[in-house]
């Protein structure tokens, strides 16, 4: 993992892939073009390949990789030059940063194999990238609020990136940090789990969603839009009003002239 | 108990909602927890431990054939008897044969799961022979006529009233919610039952190539009881259990203990290395280690999954786990549940089975944090669901029942998302359509409606980030 050794990361570089994830781009895009737009106002020109699609993580999770594989190759394909490959999501960056070696690992294609190796190696998450390698220092526009941060299980476990969203929060002068209750439990969503498994699903996110009241936060916010679907989901329709925001699109939100989130 | 499918969602859909066995399992694994992360951060280098940990179990194993013979051997030349069971119903039939040779019908018990996995108490009693449970959670659980619900806390969905009301109706006792009234209470039954039992049968801990040992954790003394007062002792252990070297055992020892109830070592501790010997005035007459495979030789025969036997039973991984704590122990129908169970029995029972248990998980990983042997649950898991899910030629499979649950549905379903997701002008085509059909699509059947029971379902944005990029105006 790149958090858990420092000096693999690398100096800041004038350019890098932004691989915006299938849920970024059909339900959360604004949580994707903030993002890009927060490094881009650090000086770093971003390349968006258009035919990316997804990572190729939930064929992959149900068992079915030799379809995980074939999107997986697509999307290499697509990243051929030496730059940090940078991705909004905890856990599309782990299936891409640990897990697309293994998937190509088997035997079958040495040159793809080691192709994976060397793009897992470029992967990064979000906001591990834009403390650690850009070394962002945010400044605050909006008003005074309380903010909870669910810490997703793969950016912490896989990733893991335990500090990076936090220590982004914390910069934010206006805004009180309140951690949440229970943080490192998972909220349930787990992809085709959420559905094929609902009942355990309900039980896991209604005590994700009582923590989240407890912390008395005004607002949500994590790293993993899958989350945040699952939780802010769970919230809307038990009529709970806390808002739910992934965080590349908080800070955005927060750090424009007359922020008024 | 055989897992299935149909069962399990049955039992899961109950057991969410029975609040208060979810409340009696948040606060005891709670409380384990809390224990396990102090006893941890206590010694100078909990990680470093779990390490070497790791390192021995990997050793052990990658030795085993060899370890097993020298095992035998040594503990065949200090009079120890010892049995190979390939199967449950073997193992079986050699606890019952040393019955009937002494004429034993009474056995009393030291926790062991393996005899759990043999169904031994069942068995015996088919054959006249009462088994009791000396072990205060199993003998709580016997009571109720239930397996253990739990690898280490056999009672832990039990709060003391309901135990309370289980002894005042199978024991015939005045109804306390005094522990140490209702340990008097326990106590008494088993005295005698020590006394009388023709045998006493136990787990293994480990068992130690190098010097012929069988090493058994314990806390209540029963265990010392076991192994020590009725004239034959038969230890149960599965294969993997033994180590090289006794110079391996204190590591493990202090992983398994901290692990499994934040101690930094059991209250008892027994060495069994011989049975009585003539000099000696107490111990049993004779000591006999049934060594069991029931599937745990095709397990090894793979290296990946050969992880799976690192396991040391400490229950970790239960007392973490976000699905267990909400479902509960009995709901996996499987001797063992909670993480190590998803990966242990589907192997062992076979994925045609067992293999619904890989999926009911997030794959949150939780369970590798406080591992002490560091076994990737998560990535075993993802390895059996494709095991599972891959057409496997007759003969050909690694794990029993691959690719039994294949649908040719499912199969469907990832065929044509393969598609879309490897043809960009398609996916381009139809993101873009979702999006302007967002509030069309259906709510009412398939995995909409499974979402939408309890969460708003998800509006797919009216422009695509694609679109959004695309169309800036400085790009």
């Amino acid at each position: 993992m790149h958090s858990s050794n420092p000096s693999t990361y690398p100096a800041k570089p004038e350019q890098v892939y932004f691989f915006g994830t299938c849920l970024v781009d059909t339900i959360y895009p604004e949580a994707g073009l903030a993002a890009v737009e927060l490094m881009e106002r650090e000086g770093v020109q971003v390349i968006y390949p258009m035919a990316q699609t997804c990572c190729g993580q939930p064929p992959f999770n149900s068992g079915y990789w030799e379809e995980g594989r074939v999107v997986a190759a697509a999307q290499m394909a697509l990243f051929p030059k030496p730059i940090p490959v940078v991705v909004p999501s905890g856990s599309c960056a782990a299936m891409m940063h640990g897990h697309y070696p293994h998937l190509f690992q088997d035997g079958r294609d040495d040159e793809q194999a080691a192709q994976a190796r060397e793009f897992a190696a470029r992967v990064f998450e979000w906001s591990d990238f834009m403390l650690n390698v850009l070394a962002v220092r945010l400044q605050d526009q909006g008003p005074p609020v309380k903010v909870t941060y669910h810490p997703s299980c793969h950016l912490l476990r896989e990733m893991g990136v335990r500090e990076a969203p936090v220590r982004l929060l914390e910069q934010l002068g206006q805004v009180t940090y309140v951690p949440l209750p229970e943080a490192e439990e998972c909220c349930g969503f787990g992809g085709t789990f959420s559905v094929k498994h609902s009942d355990i699903s309900w039980a896991m996110v209604e005590d994700k969603r009582r923590t989240v009241a407890e912390s008395g936060a005004e607002v949500l916010v994590s790293m993993d839009c899958g989350c945040l679907m699952q939780i802010g989901g769970a919230m809307a329709k038990a009529g709970q009003n806390t808002r739910v925001i992934p965080l590349p699109q908080f800070l955005r939100q927060r750090t424009m002239e007359g922020a008024n989130p | 108990m055989i897992p299935n499918p149909t069962q399990f969602k049955r039992d899961v859909a109950r057991e969410v909602h029975n609040t208060t066995q979810r409340k009696n399992l948040k606060h005891v694994t709670g409380l384990i927890r809390e224990r396990r992360n102090a006893a941890f951060a206590a010694i100078e280098d909990g990680e470093g431990l779990r390490e070497i940990g790791k390192a021995i179990k990997q050793e052990s194993l990658s030795r085993l054939p060899e370890l097993l013979e020298q095992l035998e051997s040594n503990l065949t030349r200090k009079g120890i008897q010892v049995h190979w069971a390939e199967t449950t119903d073997q193992a079986n039939q050699i606890v019952l044969e040393i019955c009937r040779r002494r004429g034993i019908t009474q056995v009393i018990k030291g926790k062991s799961m393996v005899s759990e996995e043999m169904e031994l108490n069942p068995f015996l009693a088919g054959h006249g022979i009462e088994a009791i449970e000396a072990d205060l959670g199993e003998f709580i659980v016997q009571l109720a006529e239930k397996p253990p619900s739990h690898i280490i806390a056999p009672a832990i969905h039990l709060n003391k009233e309901q135990i309370a009301e289980l002894f005042e109706e199978k024991l015939g006792e005045p109804y306390t919610v005094n522990i140490e009234e209702m340990t008097a209470m326990a106590r008494r039954v088993l005295r005698g039952k020590f006394q009388s039992a023709g045998m006493g049968v136990t787990g293994v801990n480990f068992a130690i190539a190098d010097t012929g040992t069988i090493a058994l954790v314990e806390n209540e003394g029963n265990g010392r009881m076991v192994t020590s007062v009725p004239p034959v002792h038969v230890a149960l252990m599965g294969l993997e259990k033994v180590i090289a070297h006794i110079a391996d055992l204190p590591p493990l020892i202090r992983l398994l203990c901290r692990s499994a109830t934040g101690q930094s070592i059991s209250t008892y501790f027994n060495w069994i290395s011989y049975p009585r010997r003539p000099e000696e005035k107490d111990g049993p007459e004779e000591v006999h280690l049934v060594i069991l495979d029931n599937g745990r030789s095709t397990i090894y025969a793979d290296a990946e999954l050969r992880e799976t036997l690192d396991c040391i039973r400490c229950g970790a991984c239960l007392n973490i786990c976000p699905v267990y704590s909400r479902i509960g122990g009995y709901s996996y129908s499987s001797i063992y549940m909670g993480p190590i169970g998803k990966i242990l029995t589907p192997q062992m029972a076979g994925l045609e089975t067992a293999g619904h248990l890989t999926g009911a998980s997030t794959l949150c990983g939780a369970c590798v944090e406080v591992c002490p042997v560091k076994i990737p649950i998560p990535n075993l898991l993802l390895r059996l669901r494709q095991e599972a899910n891959q057409p496997t030629a007759a003969g050909k499979e690694i794990v029993k029942g691959a690719g039994s649950k294949r649908s040719s549905g499912e199969a469907m379903v990832w065929a044509g998302w393969k598609v879309l997701h490897s043809r960009p002008a398609a996916y381009l085509a139809l993101t873009r359509l979702a999006g302007l059909a967002g509030g069309l699509l259906p709510q009412r059947v398939g995995p909409l409606k499974q979402w939408s029971k309890f969460r708003k379902p998800p509006r797919p944005a009216k422009r695509t980030l694609h679109q959004l990029l695309k169309e800036r105006p400085h790009s």
